[in-house]
């Protein structure tokens, strides 16, 4: 069907999707690759010519670097334990009959919509103020002392706002997937006398196996890249510092560009690990 | 056929479906009604829930002090203009793809695909270089181009997974009856796209509303979006939980409602086709 005109057209109609993003890719990366090899000190001389690998060592051997990727990790981890798990739940329960499931499904997916800047700050003062907040109120009203949430217990704190911010996303894919299950499958084995568990274990979970994959390799993307909500609350302070954050501050606040854009060079390296898995799975989706 | 469900059974899942959507929810509730409370009211121990002297001075408050409005247009322009450029780059593209394929096509929506992958902060200073360069810092200009290169690879995908689905027999049958290319874009293709095209308007309106990387180290007083504005809370001074209230009200208020009408095309959008 498609004649040598009408290719000709398409390849004219993708040219500017294409050039656009060539160009958004390439011309950023290859400054951060050129930077990442020189001592680049903007406000303390600029380009001081060029280094070798030495940022990449530094910024390794730097005393924040380790915890930065623990830091990550957790925050990243904590955040898909959550998710998933209570998202399963969510999804399986949302799925079942009730009166009002609309309104439900428009009050377990409203806080993806809430700006980054305001749940954090919402969460930070209105919540989890040690004075003034809500939690310290609670926490008093059974005579505990309130807790100095995003000083004491900074990382589980953000890992709580972030959940609260992503649990709709997962519950809203794995409720899709779970509406897809074959319900004669499922009340078949009811009647052969399986147990919810048993169920779940051999029918629900395998069904849903593929939507987990998808949850949480997108997840990981978007969670690596985590910033607003450390920036409002602690500003990297009390062990909050993620590799994002770290090298932000490299960049920006301290000003060394080389050993920064060294960091950045590492952060998309990891990223980039993650994204061959999901662009494996939605590339065997296009297939189909 | 669907199993018969017991009265007990269905009043208990919606008790516990409601309990747990209003938990969730909460915060946002508590957002709302802190906005209408005065300062003290608002740090109230115990809080007050519902009975307490309802106002609209923190909205007043908040306008007058800090220009909303500005913050609002702000990201009115950014958001909006963002879309509407991506749109127009994308929709020939997503088209192409679809109506003519060719074997490099899912190569290049993957590659596509791939761009939007790369972590912001990686190459953070560039941005900041070339935008310096270029004079575009704290400008919207240069933030509308920002987000409409972040969000292009979604918005080609979801326009896309939707021009796939219309049916290539439907062009075949218009052109036996004889339409032209141009009546078959005009009166058979274009009403087809136009939920697709609206549907991916909306959600990329949304992201780039709540988009809190760029904005927040792109803008400084003149071009700063609400998500810049609010963050300026994060050093206050005195009592401001009823004025941060207002002001985040004011900022999710739109976005939640857009949201609420794109629950559907959120999965589609943001898993790439991959969950439907």
């Amino acid at each position: 069907m498609a004649t040598e005109h009408s290719r000709s057209a398409a390849r004219l109609m993708m040219a500017p999707a294409v050039i656009l993003l060539l160009g958004w890719m390439l011309v950023p990366l290859t400054m951060t690759l050129l930077f990442s090899f020189k001592q680049y000190l903007p406000m303390r001389g600029g380009d001081l010519g060029w280094v070798g690998f030495e940022n990449y060592v530094r910024f390794v051997g730097s005393s924040s670097f380790w915890p930065s990727i623990q830091v990550t990790l957790i925050l990243v981890g904590g955040v898909l334990a959550i998710t998933i798990v209570f998202g399963v739940i969510l999804a399986l329960l949302l799925d079942q009959p009730m009166w009002g499931q609309g309104i439900v499904r428009i009050l377990v997916i409203a806080p993806f919509f809430v700006m980054p800047t305001v749940s954090a700050l919402v969460w930070k003062n209105i919540f989890m103020d040690p004075v003034n907040g809500l939690f310290a109120h609670l926490w008093k009203f059974f005579g505990a002392t309130p807790v100095e949430w995003l000083s004491q217990a900074s990382i589980q704190s953000i890992i709580m706002i972030v959940s609260w911010q992503w649990l709709p996303f997962a519950t809203l894919i794995l409720l899709t997937a779970v509406q897809s299950l074959d319900s004669e499958q499922l009340e078949a084995a009811e009647m052969d006398g399986a147990p919810f568990h048993m169920r779940f274990a051999f029918i629900i979970l395998p069904h849903l196996a593929r939507a987990i994959t998808i949850v949480v390799l997108i997840q990981t993307i978007f969670l690596l890249s985590i910033f607003a909500e450390i920036f409002v609350t602690t500003g990297g302070a009390f062990g909050t510092r993620t590799l994002t954050y770290l090298i932000f501050q490299r960049v920006l606040e301290s000003q060394n560009v080389g050993l920064g854009s060294a960091g950045g060079v590492y952060a998309i390296i990891l990223a980039n690990i993650v994204a061959i898995f999901l662009m494996r799975i939605v590339g065997k989706n296009l297939d189909a | 056929m669907a199993r018969a469900v017991t009265t007990n059974r269905k009043v208990l899942n919606t008790f516990i479906a409601w309990s747990i959507g209003i938990l969730i929810f909460f915060p946002i509730l508590w957002t709302i009604l802190t906005s209408f409370k005065t300062e003290a009211q608002a740090i109230s121990d115990p809080p007050v829930f519902l009975f307490f002297d309802w106002t609209l001075e923190n909205y007043g408050v908040v306008q007058e002090r800090s220009n909303y409005m500005r913050f609002l247009w702000n990201s009115i322009i950014i958001a909006g203009g963002s879309t509407v450029l991506g749109l127009i780059v994308a929709v020939p593209a997503a088209w192409s793809m679809a109506f003519v394929p060719s074997r490099r096509t899912k190569d290049i929506l993957l590659w596509m695909l791939s761009t939007k992958m790369l972590p912001a902060v990686g190459v953070l200073y560039p941005i900041y270089l070339i935008f310096i360069r270029l004079g575009i810092l704290d400008t919207r200009t240069g933030l509308v181009i920002v987000l409409m290169l972040i969000n292009l690879p979604i918005i080609v995908w979801m326009l896309y997974t939707y021009f796939k689905e219309i049916p290539g027999e439907i062009l075949e049958a218009s052109r036996m009856d004889g339409a032209s290319l141009k009546d078959e874009i005009l009166y058979v293709l274009t009403p087809m796209a136009i939920p697709g095209i609206a549907s991916t308007l909306l959600l990329n309106f949304i992201l780039a509303w709540n988009e809190a990387f760029w904005t927040l180290n792109l803008t400084a007083a003149k071009a700063a979006p609400l998500t810049a504005f609010i963050a300026s809370y994060s050093s206050p001074e005195g009592l401001f939980y009823a004025k941060l209230s207002a002001a985040s009200t004011m900022a999710i208020a739109p976005i939640l409602i857009l949201g609420w009408f794109s629950q559907k095309q959120l999965v589609r959008g943001l898993t790439f086709g991959a969950v439907k």
